[in-house]
């Protein structure tokens, strides 16, 4: 159910410009690694080639290793389709479809590999995974009416849940909760601490508490001007970024010293 | 990391997970050769043809393509591959007849491209003289009518279209206020959109046969049915210009004390007259083109008439038609043909043209309209 | 611009003449628009005043002898032919090129291949009808025969084939390639507007190319394309010329690959040149009933524009 990234050497390229440069890092699996920095030191940008989807802005391409339990996620032959059937993702804005049910938001990712799933396994998984949300119980009685009807907050977690229904190996989270109100924001937090026994969960945010009291482990990327490249200046355990930062700069950051 | 068995780099012979499989890269090469060959046996079989074997290929390839990989990927990469190759068959299916619209008129139009057919008419060229021409060199007679007819009748529609186009555009966005007149106007003005072009032209032959006698049909009757085909289009083509126009534009305007009718004048349109330039000229493109209005409006000349008011005119694409449905030497109608098909490469040339200007005058002023 | 504006002296614009200049000029622009009105209802006033005779006409006087009714049904009858013909090739011939560009083409090629398509749609009707007469039918006359030979017993292909190939069918595929590119260009418009947002959550949860554009494209596009349809239905069924050269006209029959059928459109443009009196009304009549049919497809048309518009503004 979880597995361990390893990235070795990452460079990511938009085009000729190089966004993110030498990146090498492992993530635990069953564990939360947040990513922090300022905007535009590409932590995003490098989320995104930990399943792909930068692929899906014209010209962007990545160099280097990113193995999952030592599978390269960029070896010869390899489907972009299949990665990201193993690594989930939530963003920024939720993007439940429009034109589906909750129920059937739910199960969209379930129904493209396995279209004769039964009616009563897909009860369960929808209920299994909306609990995994901690959603059931504030749409169980309105399953088959659009996603689009429920709140920022509720549709974010239908996004969790359509993300979890697929089993997958890692979720990213692409600062999940830059839309949402506190109150939503708190329930998503809760909710990224009870995945984490099953998943291995990696996260970008813009919010350093929020990065404190989800994560065990914090990247810092830094970027040294515009035009340069975003690089990785420091990693380990969130409570050593945070107290006992190694470098100057992860200080400057986490203490508000920054820019 | 405590141990080291997980990286690959210590064991890079053992087998990916995720390439588990995949399909090798020489299938589909291998099956498109295969479906070439195929192809070509079974279309011998019936009778040898290139569309035939075109045919069996495509299909040969469009049907065993995906099976094979679904055979190695499963059902869902090969619904993948067998979209992905239905949307480059139809992308190719559109582009055929384009290439062979295009290449049948450069084929049959240019060797009648010759001095005569840009000056000379067609009057007093009879089925004697097309009998006795041989080599494509001795066709006489010309579209030089026809250009002149095609000029005027142009002329007079975007002389009528163009002012009250734009004046309902600037009503649309700068006056109205979205009231009842305002939604009637546009939902009218959609309506003529769809008027199909051969009721335009009953139309302008209805109004002027009522006023001025039944069967009046000149170059003008015929501008005014293109008029009618012409309107909605610069209507719908400079409102979209005016829209967006940035509003800060006018209110600046206005801060400094200008009317409004100036400030349309002299800041609203000129900010936008690229794209209402290029508008007008699409829509001069389109109207030129047009055939069935001028058969009901303007009649068939022969000679070269300049007069709008009076008398029949030809314009090239009827001269094109008539040329083919009525071959002015019936028992040898290769000299109309010629002549059609050298009015034909002439008309998509300024069909062409008016587009590549067009798109000119939207590019030579955007700069203007950047501020957007 | 500021440089027009501020030599504007405040005087001037404020004077008498720079008020009435305000209102002639609104009073224009409005009389513009109300001119259109009046040239609309103009347009159906006058077909109308000119098909009464025919009407009114014993019906021994029309054309074929039956009257009015009898005369116009078979013409409206191949003209849907003709125009569902031409819907069911462009139709998914035309999204497909749409997602084509939206979708699979590299950004290099897209571009000009939208332009491509564009000029599709610039090329004048007569040109295309040429084609069809001189190219395509006589191209098709091998696909007809064997159509009759193995396929004879359905009415459609009902033998002998038209050895010219100008039929039904020929001028449905003409009309197929006149219209493919309105489908394009519109569906090609919707597909890029589709959110990235949808597009990346179908991408997110391991979708294919083909899964994502039925999860998010599609859906999203669905009234846009429809309206396209509807259009280009519009377009095809008051096209004349490509029918009138294309078709070897004759009394409706069900094979499409026979000499016969004939549309509203073409036989106007065939017969008023030669038409007075009674015969020149009748047309106008069938021009009239032509202009109902294009306008009930139309208005249905702009009506799910207006749906979606709402729709999508909601989002």
């Amino acid at each position: 159910m979880s597995k361990r990234i390893d990235v070795e050497h990452l460079n990511v390229y938009y085009g000729d410009f190089l966004a993110v440069q030498d990146v090498s890092m492992n993530i635990e699996p069953r564990s939360v690694t947040a990513f922090i920095g300022p905007s535009g030191c590409g932590k995003s940008t490098f989320l995104r080639t930990l399943n792909r989807m930068h692929e899906v802005i014209p010209g962007a391409y990545a160099e280097g290793k990113v193995l999952l339990d030592g599978d390269d996620l960029y070896g010869k032959g390899v489907d972009p389709v299949t990665v990201r059937s193993m690594v989930g993702m939530v963003f920024q804005r939720p993007n439940p479809f429009p034109t589906m049910s909750i129920r059937d938001n739910v199960l969209a990712g379930v129904k493209l590999n396995n279209k004769r799933i039964s009616s009563s396994e897909a009860d369960e998984l929808v209920e299994s995974s909306l609990r995994g949300a901690n959603l059931w119980n504030e749409v169980k009685d309105r399953l088959n009416k659009p996603g689009s009807g429920l709140s920022g907050g509720q549709q974010q977690r239908l996004c969790i849940a359509r993300a979890i229904a697929v089993k997958p190996e890692v979720i990213l989270m692409d600062e999940p909760c830059s839309a949402l109100d506190p109150i939503s924001t708190l329930a998503i937090e809760d909710l990224i601490n009870e995945i984490k026994t099953d998943y291995t969960v990696v996260i970008v945010t813009h919010n350093m508490q929020q990065a404190s009291r989800v994560s065990d482990k914090t990247a810092f990327f830094n970027i040294e001007g515009t035009g340069k490249p975003g690089r990785l200046i420091e990693y380990a355990p969130t409570s050593e970024i945070f107290n006992t930062p190694q470098k100057k700069e992860t200080e400057d950051y986490v203490s508000g010293r920054f820019g | 990391m405590s141990t080291s068995t997980n990286s690959p780099g210590v064991s890079p012979v053992r087998q990916s997970k995720l390439t588990r499989g995949q399909r090798p890269k020489w299938l589909i090469p291998v099956i498109g050769v295969a479906a070439v060959v195929a192809g070509a046996a079974i279309a011998s079989l019936i009778g040898f043809s290139i569309a035939l074997w075109a045919l069996f290929a495509a299909v040969i390839f469009l049907v065993v393509g995906p099976l094979a990989v679904t055979a190695v990927e499963g059902g869902r990469a090969g619904a993948d591959s067998l979209m992905t190759f239905l949307v480059y068959t139809a992308f190719i299916l559109a582009v055929i007849p384009l290439v062979s619209v295009i290449w049948t008129v450069l084929v049959n139009g240019v060797p009648g491209l010759t001095a005569d057919l840009l000056t000379t008419s067609m009057n007093g060229v009879t089925g004697f003289q097309d009998n006795k021409a041989g080599a494509p060199g001795e066709v006489v007679g010309g579209a030089y009518h026809a250009i002149v007819g095609t000029v005027s009748i142009t002329f007079w529609a975007t002389l009528m279209s163009v002012p009250v186009g734009l004046l309902t555009a600037v009503y649309l966005v700068e006056y109205s206020r979205g009231g009842w007149l305002g939604r009637a106007i546009t939902f009218f003005v959609d309506v003529m959109t769809g008027i199909p072009s051969i009721v335009a032209g009953l139309f302008a032959a209805a109004l002027f046969g009522m006023v001025f006698g039944p069967s009046t049909r000149t170059g003008f009757v015929a501008a005014v049915a293109l008029t009618v085909l012409m309107i909605p289009t610069v209507v719908k083509n400079t409102e979209e210009m005016l829209r967006i126009v940035p509003n800060e534009l006018r209110e600046a305007s206005y801060a400094l004390g200008v009317r409004k009718w100036r400030t349309i004048l002299k800041v609203v349109i000129p900010t936008a007259i690229s794209g209402i330039a290029s508008g007008v000229t699409l829509a001069i493109a389109r109207v030129i083109g047009e055939t069935a209005p001028l058969l009901v409006t303007a009649g068939f000349a022969t000679a070269i008439n300049w007069n709008s008011f009076s008398g029949w005119m030809t314009t090239l694409p009827t001269f094109i038609y008539y040329q083919i449905m009525n071959p002015t030497s019936p028992t040898n109608p290769d000299p109309s043909l010629q002549r059609a098909w050298a009015a034909a490469l002439i008309l998509i040339v300024i069909v062409m043209l008016l587009n590549l200007v067009a798109r000119l005058i939207a590019r030579a002023f955007a700069p203007k309209t950047a501020g957007r | 611009m500021s440089t027009t504006v501020s030599t504007e002296k405040p005087g001037t614009s404020s004077s008498a003449a720079g008020r009435a200049g305000d209102s002639v000029f609104s009073g224009l622009s409005l009389a513009a628009g109300i001119l259109i009105l009046v040239v609309l209802a103009a347009v159906a006033m006058f077909l109308f005043l000119q098909a009464v005779p025919t009407f009114t006409a014993a019906p021994g006087d029309v054309t074929g002898g039956k009257g009015f009714f009898a005369y116009i049904w078979p013409l409206v009858v191949g003209t849907l032919i003709a125009a569902l013909i031409a819907l069911l090739i462009a139709t998914p011939v035309g999204i497909l090129v749409a997602l084509y560009i939206s979708h699979y083409a590299p950004a290099r090629v897209a571009k000009p291949v939208g332009y491509v398509i564009d000029l599709l749609a610039a090329i004048p009707s007569v040109i295309y009808g040429a084609w069809g007469a001189t190219v395509l039918a006589p191209a098709l006359v091998p696909l007809y025969t064997w159509l009759t030979g193995y396929l004879g017993f359905i009415p459609f292909f009902g033998g002998p084939a038209s050895q010219t190939g100008k039929t039904m069918l020929t001028a449905g595929v003409v009309l197929a390639i006149m219209i493919l590119p309105i489908i394009t260009s519109m569906s090609r418009e919707i597909f890029t507007q589709t959110p990235k947002l949808h597009e990346e959550a179908a991408l997110a949860l391991g979708a294919t190319r083909w899964e994502m554009i039925r999860m998010s494209v599609l859906p999203f596009a669905r009234p846009g394309i429809i309206s396209s349809i509807m259009l280009a239905l519009g377009r095809a069924l008051g096209e004349t010329m490509a029918v009138a050269l294309v078709l070897s006209t004759g009394p409706l029959i069900p094979s499409l690959i026979k000499s016969g059928n004939q549309t509203i459109a073409a036989e106007i443009a065939l017969n008023f040149p030669e038409a007075y009196g009674l015969r020149m009304s009748e047309l106008i009549a069938a021009g009239l009933v032509l202009f109902l049919i294009t306008l009930v497809v139309n208005m249905i048309a702009r009506a799910i524009i207006a749906r979606y518009k709402e729709f999508s503004g909601a989002n």
